[in-house]
């Protein structure tokens, strides 16, 4: 028998439950987060006036830099004014 | 008798021997001195017929000698009421007579003779002997690998490995890797990204040991693992784009000679391996500890070879220039590393200047064409510069810095150029862009390094991520310590 010692983390993922979706967005609020690759906020702009359009209340977020995670305060920021959330991920 | 599951004596002497010490062997008739005044318990350590002429206890299981943290044999120990009160090492007459309380013991033997190391302290058995008695100090899970099972098919199935083959982390071996440095194994370095796990001491020593470490590049890999976990290197970015990219470390100080590394001929190919298996360390270390993956986190297009590894040493002493950890604010004489988010190697060939200004032009030409020739700003750069192409540079006092900055001036880019149709090719700026000018590089995006062998007029370009600069991945450089 050999004895190895454990190189990972250790960590197995935790697994989350997905939050229900909603049966419509009216009366919602649509967050849209911009991760600030080229040209995602000509999607996202579109995005936006389709929404909005529809009379559904959309707020717009940025990302400093697509190279790093979002900054905390700005994930809390939107995890607290908005009830769901579009992100324009990679290119 | 053996001494393992035996009980210490609470009062009186004990002496540890091994017939394998000359001087234990030159002590024995004063051990049967003692037997015959008093309470003497002697242990054996190899041979449990040794000495003959006293009763000695088999402790060649070491156990004793463990408990008594015994390094040097002879050693002489005096008990009172269940604890030690004093302790003497070797052969001393008057040590030995200060502790056994009798004078004139061993008058036919010279005065001082220095003792052996003892058995327990053995490398190799040290460790065993920690395993035994539960002293390790680890606290990695256990992972038991079945008699029939083939270790290193069982680290691949469990996805431990880059694709090559990994030394088995016994424990055996992690304790042995982290008598390399000075640190607690339980001492957290940061949060290992993608998936920031707590990265320990202990964690790196795991990898570095998979990765074919010896003990003495572990202040290093722990200096590279420092740098990596450094914000401004963003490794989180490094690991999950599309690009080339991984960490490229390049070693400077004492330490590079210390571990034997490689700064010259074939520096940044194979053959060397604390260059190859410092930097597959910190691979390693992102893969196991992180969770960052390929074709999972990791979302490279193509990656590079250099995702293996990718670590050399700079050649300080054939150079003119300052060290590269010098130019980055590391103290001379201090060893460090920096890490540069970087990829592949693109060949200088310049076989034909012998002045710097043609030379710093040809450089320059190359170094325009990273990415593409019509990206500009493009990425950061490492230029390694080969020794027949800096004596060129030595020869007319041209210093690092002023190569620098004669390249900066050179990667200055007409936007004609660089707008998007220009030479036939769709990739470009705006057309808005054509009467500006653009330099290839953001100000301190390229870096120099010497190394190489003394022959060949053929420098390198490591090429960088889209991503440098502060908004992505900056070079970080950390010093190496104990």
């Amino acid at each position: 028998m050999t004895t190895l010692l454990d190189p990972t983390s250790e960590q197995s993922p935790t697994s989350r439950e997905r939050l229900a979706r909603p049966d419509r967005l009216q009366g919602l609020t649509v967050g849209l987060l911009d991760i600030s690759k080229p040209r995602g906020d000509v999607f996202l702009d579109r995005i936006d006036e389709l929404l909005s359009g529809r009379g559904i209340v959309v707020k717009r977020y940025m990302k400093p830099t697509v190279s790093r995670p979002a900054p905390l305060p700005l994930a809390q920021q939107i995890g607290t004014e908005v009830n769901v959330m579009i992100e324009g991920l990679a290119d | 008798m053996q001494a393992s599951g035996q009980s210490l004596p609470s009062d009186g002497l004990i002496v540890v021997v091994k017939r394998d010490c000359p001087t234990c062997v030159l002590t024995e008739p004063v051990l049967a001195e003692l037997a015959g005044l008093g309470a003497l318990t002697v242990y054996t350590q190899d041979d449990p017929t040794f000495p003959e002429s006293v009763g000695a206890i088999d402790d060649t299981g070491l156990d004793m000698s463990h408990r008594l943290g015994i390094e040097v044999v002879p050693t002489v120990i005096r008990r009172q009421d269940g604890k030690e009160i004093d302790r003497t090492y070797g052969w001393d007459r008057s040590e030995w007579e200060r502790i056994t309380g009798f004078q004139g013991i061993g008058a036919d033997l010279p005065a001082f003779r220095p003792g052996c190391g003892a058995k327990n302290v053995e490398p190799g058995i040290v460790e065993q002997l920690k395993i035994r008695f539960g002293e390790t100090g680890l606290t990695s899970r256990h992972i038991q690998i079945g008699e029939g099972e083939d270790a290193f098919e069982a680290m691949f199935e469990r996805g431990w490995s880059d694709g090559l083959p990994v030394v088995p982390p016994t424990q055996e071996r992690v304790l042995r890797m982290l008598a390399g440095t000075i640190r607690d194994p339980q001492e957290l370095l940061g949060l290992c990204p993608p998936n920031l796990a707590p990265l320990t001491v202990e964690k790196v020593a795991i990898n570095a040991v998979m990765a074919g470490c010896k003990p003495e590049y572990l202040p290093v890999v722990l200096a590279a693992v420092e740098a990596v976990l450094d914000p401004a290197f963003t490794m989180h970015g490094v690991l999950a784009t599309t690009m080339f990219v991984g960490p490229v470390l390049v070693v400077n100080g004492p330490v590079r000679r210390q571990i034997g590394m490689n700064a010259k001929g074939n520096a940044l190919g194979q053959g060397n391996r604390a260059n190859a298996t410092i930097g597959r360390a910190v691979q390693l270390i992102v893969r196991n500890v992180g969770g960052g993956r390929p074709q999972e986190v990791d979302r490279a297009t193509l990656g590079n070879p250099g995702k293996y590894t990718y670590c050399f040493a700079e050649d300080e002493e054939g150079s003119s220039w300052l060290p590269l950890s010098v130019e980055r604010g590391v103290a001379p004489g201090v060893s460090a590393v920096t890490v540069f988010a970087g990829f592949g190697l693109q060949g200088v060939v310049d076989q034909k200047s012998r002045d710097p200004e043609s030379l710093s032009r040809s450089m320059a030409e190359s170094l325009k064409a990273i990415h593409n020739v019509k990206l500009a700003p493009a990425c950061d750069a490492m230029l390694v510069v080969c020794p027949e192409h800096e004596r060129t540079f030595r020869a007319a006092g041209w210093s690092r810095q002023r190569l620098l900055e004669q390249l900066y001036r050179l990667c200055e880019v007409p936007g004609a150029d660089l707008i998007a149709g220009a030479k036939g090719i769709a990739e470009g700026r705006p057309a808005s862009d054509s009467t500006k000018t653009f330099n290839k590089f953001r100000p301190d995006g390229l870096l120099i390094v010497r190394a190489g062998g003394g022959a060949g007029m053929f420098s390198g370009i490591i090429g960088g991520w889209s991503s440098g600069g502060a908004a992505g991945s900056l070079p970080v450089t950390k010093e190496v310590k104990a």
